[in-house]
């Protein structure tokens, strides 16, 4: 019985103390947290450096000279869903964090996703890639910022099966995001009169590709899809030349491929790949400026797309904050997508209805050794997508919060 | 030509795939072997020193330039002296105790060591050049066969055979195979047993090491490297027979080979093959194929 | 590989009435000053360590795969509650029930062997429930069964209530330890010690040792799978952590730090290890080398445990 008091004067209070506090920000702070892979396979996508974007941002904001008080804190979610999940609800619940930015390996992102609502919070995806999140899963507590799956599948698929690259063989992840970036490029090959000669799924983190890379080529396909990220691509990527399949006539498609894999790779094994990405450091005087502070303050390594993405998704968070002078989720996440969005990095943009947030996409080629004037000067630029075609038409996703 | 309805081509390439895996699972089931067929010792430390060989590779190339011919003598013989000080200082005072209480020492070394690595490194993994002398490859008609992979079953094969001549071949083997069976009348004809102990257990940690230096330019050089691995190569030794050296080898190549078959197939059993057999064989004949009952 | 306790006597008993009362009262007062999920899955696990220890404190088999039972029976209780819509407490008794079956099957081949053997049986046995869980559709491989609905008690209490949810696991929790303690201090107990210690002895006093260690396997697979079954619904979330040997790995380390065959060690062990992941999760890689540090000060220096040292110093069973 006395529990029972005692927790009731607990739940009491702690109403009292939301209500009064319904207008303003929850505990005279704004509490971002960016959570993501420190220490696994998209350490260096994604990591300490999304940390630096997310400090930028808010540095850039000027929250201070507006009497804002806003704190920054990170974790590891080891691209476990449990783990993630946990954090994320310890976050929300007992550290008072408002807003839970990048979280790759789309598997952790729905976790968090799920938990976000229930808890009325905001989440800003960045590193993950399901186009899920926006479609049948999506929220009104998430937007997905950067990049999807749909979007590398019609920018890459199209493009090479536009230039000859009819007939496909996919080695996918073994997860959510493998199987989302195959079904859209497979989409996307189908529509453009390819064909798909066969698909074989690995396990997420794994060494050795050997027998996968057998059984592409053996099936013949001109192109072999791979629909992976991180050290899966590049271990499959340095693999496929030691079994010599680009010798043998062969192409590699890597579908989800960042600035710092080519890094990792070196230009005498990634020259020629052709990917999508949605930001590049070298693309204007805008973006060249801020690398360079970005850099100056990451050890030299330059940003990749998922990091731009935390920096630009902290700036419009906190512009929506100002604006609506509340830090309950549902709220600003409703007033990001009333907001257009502008930063020195993606430039001008908006954000859908189903929590996408849409700018243009580029399609790269990387440079060879000789091309290259220093490190990090990786990519040419082989076309721009418009922002309106760039990403799935909204009433193609199946998501419940758009009114068909 | 299609047999039980696959391309004889892709069952070829993935049998000689599955040849080199059982390569390095003979070769470091072997460590494990001696091991426990001679020390009665379950290693579990076995994957995390196959990782130090790796990395002690990486550091050799990277810090002081030493390239991959070196290293395969200079790992091994570095993470070797590891495993005489963990045995000297720790495995020796549990050996009046259960045996279990070994493996969870070297259960809790290699928690140490992975993570010791982790923090370091992180979990990606370094990248290591593979030696100029083994790049390129013969194309076999049914498949491209990278030198390197070939040069790992050649010497591996000589690895292992060597060894096994060594131990029960050898006067030297003799010893060793009697002071593990009788240390005390071994012992007491004047034998240092302490010291042969130490430097077996040296040895198979070495053999390990060495195969960590084999898989560098082929396998990322990540701290986890060892973690999965263990697990399949303990199946290995408990199939052939955890006191037999001729017995791990075999099961290694042999387990590589059907673990190949099982991919083409029914890829999504591959995983799993090994530990059914390693089931099925602890039921019927616990000692193991090779091995005989202690 | 435990000290030998003497059959308990009376007064001794106080000490464990004594030693449980707190334990109960820590658990019961713990959420207001802790986080309550952190203490539920304190609960969650100090079962499944409990349930560990039944097998390896006393009847001295040590099993290196029961993450098996834990995590096949979070899969189901999750894949109940979300697909099929069962109430709260049914989804835990499905759990329950599928990880005792996978109990029985495992426990009849690995009892067959002992030691080593049985250590790398259940090791094996494990991996290929791993394997079995990444692959078969309903876990949902990486992304695990996301979303697991809480719903209501008997179809009547709410429990997306954290209190209400905290009961439950309460319940469970001291209902298990109570369990254990029953057939750890039962005639069937005695039995199981006398195999540890001598086995053949026990033979020959006409005692069918198999079928005791078989039905202590598969007590010991049955709750963990209900320690696994709960916390499917605590955290909403079954996933591959659950199933993968180093959760096994896990379980013997909170056994071996607590004290193993002591009633009150696993839980201490369990309390002290999640903790410790919480409080150094910013540290990434440096929970595993302590883990590691752990175990191996454990094996050398601290074979006892906490419990255990604590139970040696005070003379009396613990």
């Amino acid at each position: 019985m006395k529990r029972k008091l005692l927790s009731t004067l607990v739940a009491a209070a702690f109403a009292l103390g939301a209500g009064s506090a319904g207008a303003q920000i929850s505990d005279g702070l704004i509490k971002i947290g960016v959570l993501n892979d420190q220490s696994s396979l998209y350490s260096d996508i994604t990591g300490s450096g999304s940390t630096v974007a997310a400090r930028m941002a808010v540095e850039d904001f000027g929250a201070a000279a507006k009497g804002m008080k806003v704190e920054v804190v990170a974790a590891d979610h080891q691209n476990k869903p449990d783990v993630g999940s946990n954090i994320a609800r310890q976050w929300y619940d007992t550290d008072k964090v408002d807003v839970i930015l990048d979280v790759p390996t789309s598997s952790v992102a729905l976790a968090v996703s799920q938990v976000t609502r229930e808890k009325g919070k905001a989440f800003l995806v960045s590193g993950a890639a399901s186009s899920d999140l926006t479609g049948k899963a999506c929220s009104p507590n998430t937007i997905h910022w950067t990049y999807d799956t749909w979007m590398l599948a019609n920018g890459t698929g199209s493009a090479i099966v536009k230039t000859g690259g009819d007939s496909w063989f996919f080695v996918t992840a073994d997860y959510a995001f493998g199987h989302a970036l195959e079904r859209d490029t497979e989409a996307v090959v189908l529509k453009n009169g390819g064909k798909v000669l066969g698909k074989v799924r690995h396990p997420l983190n794994t060494q050795d590709f050997s027998s996968f890379l057998l059984q592409a080529q053996s099936s013949k396909a001109k192109i072999i899809g791979l629909a992976n990220a991180g050290g899966d691509t590049t271990n499959a990527i340095k693999q496929a030349a030691e079994f010599g399949i680009v010798k043998g006539g062969q192409n590699l498609a890597g579908l989800l491929v960042f600035l710092s894999d080519i890094h990792g790779l070196g230009l005498q094994t990634a020259q020629g790949l052709i990917f999508t990405e949605s930001f590049y450091w070298d693309l204007n005087d805008q973006t060249r400026a801020w690398t360079k502070r970005f850099a100056a303050a990451n050890g030299g390594k330059h940003p990749t797309m998922a990091q731009a993405g935390v920096y630009s998704a902290v700036l419009h968070y906190l512009k929506a904050v100002e604006a609506a002078k509340t830090d309950d989720g549902t709220k600003v996440i409703a007033k990001m997508k009333d907001m257009p969005t502008d930063d020195p990095l993606f430039g001008k943009g908006t954000i859908r209805a189903d929590g996408r947030k849409i700018h243009p996409a580029y399609l790269v080629e990387v440079k060879k050794p000789s091309e290259s004037k220093g490190p990090y000067d990786y990519y040419k630029i082989r076309a721009t997508i418009p922002a309106e075609q760039a990403f799935r038409p909204i009433d193609q996703g199946d998501c419940p919060l758009v009114k068909k | 030509m299609d047999i039980f309805g696959i391309p004889s081509q892709a069952l070829f390439g993935q049998l000689l795939i599955g040849l080199i895996n059982g390569s390095f699972y003979a070769l470091l089931s072997l460590g494990l072997a001696v091991i426990f067929g001679l020390l009665n010792i379950i290693n579990f430390t076995h994957g995390a020193q196959y990782m130090m060989g790796a990395f002690v590779a990486y550091l050799l190339l990277n810090k002081l330039g030493i390239g991959y011919w070196p290293a395969l003598l200079i790992a091994p013989l570095a993470v070797g002296a590891t495993g005489v000080l963990i045995e000297r200082f720790m495995l020796r005072k549990l050996y009046k105790l259960d045996h279990l209480y070994g493996l969870l020492l070297t259960f809790g070394l290699a928690l140490i060591i992975q993570g010791l690595f982790r923090n370091e490194y992180g979990s990606s993994g370094q990248p290591y050049a593979m030696p100029e002398q083994l790049r390129g490859g013969q194309n076999l008609g049914f498949m491209f066969l990278p030198n390197y992979r070939a040069w790992v079953i050649v010497a591996s094969l000589v690895i292992c055979l060597t060894t096994w001549y060594v131990i029960e071949r050898t006067k030297l083997g003799a010893y060793l195979r009697a002071a593990t069976e009788n240390p005390a009348l071994v012992q007491a004809f004047g034998i240092n047993v302490p010291r042969m102990i130490m430097i077996t257990y040296g040895f198979g940690v070495a053999l390990a090491a060495l195969a960590g230096v084999m898989a560098a330019p082929i396998y990322q050089v990540s701290p986890q490297m060892g973690a999965d691995l263990i697990i399949v190569v303990f199946a290995v030794v408990v199939i052939g027979g955890m006191g037999s050296i001729m017995g791990s080898i075999v099961t290694g190549f042999g387990l590589g080979l059907i673990e190949g078959l099982t991919k083409v197939f029914y890829p999504e059993a591959s995983n799993t093959v090994i530990f059914i057999i390693m089931a099925v064989v602890l039921l019927i004949r616990p000692a193991g194929l090779f091995g005989t009952q202690k | 590989m435990a000290a030998i306790t003497s059959p308990t006597a009376g007064h001794e008993l106080n000490h464990q009435r004594t030693a449980f009362i707190v334990m109960a009262a820590l658990f019961a007062l713990a959420p207001l000053i802790a986080y309550p999920v952190f203490v539920m899955k304190v609960m969650c696990f100090a079962l499944f360590a409990c349930a560990f220890n039944l097998l390896i404190g006393y009847v001295g088999l040590l099993s290196f795969g029961h993450a098996m039972f834990f995590g096949m029976a979070s899969y189901a209780s999750a894949h109940s509650a979300k697909v099929w819509g069962l109430t709260p407490e049914l989804a835990i008794l499905f759990g329950t029930a599928c990880a005792t079956a996978l109990g029985f099957v495992v426990g009849s081949l690995a009892i067959r062997r002992q030691g080593i053997y049985f250590a790398m049986i259940t090791l094996a046995l494990a991996q290929m429930v791993y394997f079995y869980c990444l692959q078969a559709p309903f876990t949902g491989g990486e992304d695990g069964i996301q979303a697991v609905p809480r719903g209501r008690l008997f179809g009547v209490i709410d429990l997306s209530n954290a209190w209400s949810m905290y009961l439950l696991v309460y319940a469970v929790f001291l209902g298990g330890f109570l369990l254990i303690y029953r057939v750890v201090n039962s005639p069937f107990g005695q039995v199981l010690k006398a195999i540890r210690e001598n086995e053949s002895r026990a033979i020959s006093l006409g005692y069918d040792v198999d079928k005791y260690k078989l039905l202590a396997f598969v007590l010991s697979a049955g709750l963990a799978g209900l320690a696994g079954a709960t916390k499917a619904l605590v955290f909403q979330l079954a996933s591959l952590t659950d199933v993968h040997w180093s959760m096994s790995g896990e379980v013997v380390l909170m056994t071996l730090l607590g004290g193993l065959g002591t009633i009150f060690g696993p839980v201490a062990g369990a309390a002290i290890i999640i903790t410790m992941e919480n409080y150094l999760a910013q540290l990434g890689a440096w929970v595993t080398v302590v883990q590691g540090v752990i175990f191996v000060i454990c094996v050398l220096a601290f074979r006892r445990g906490v419990i255990g040292e604590i139970a040696n110093w005070l003379k009396k069973p613990l």
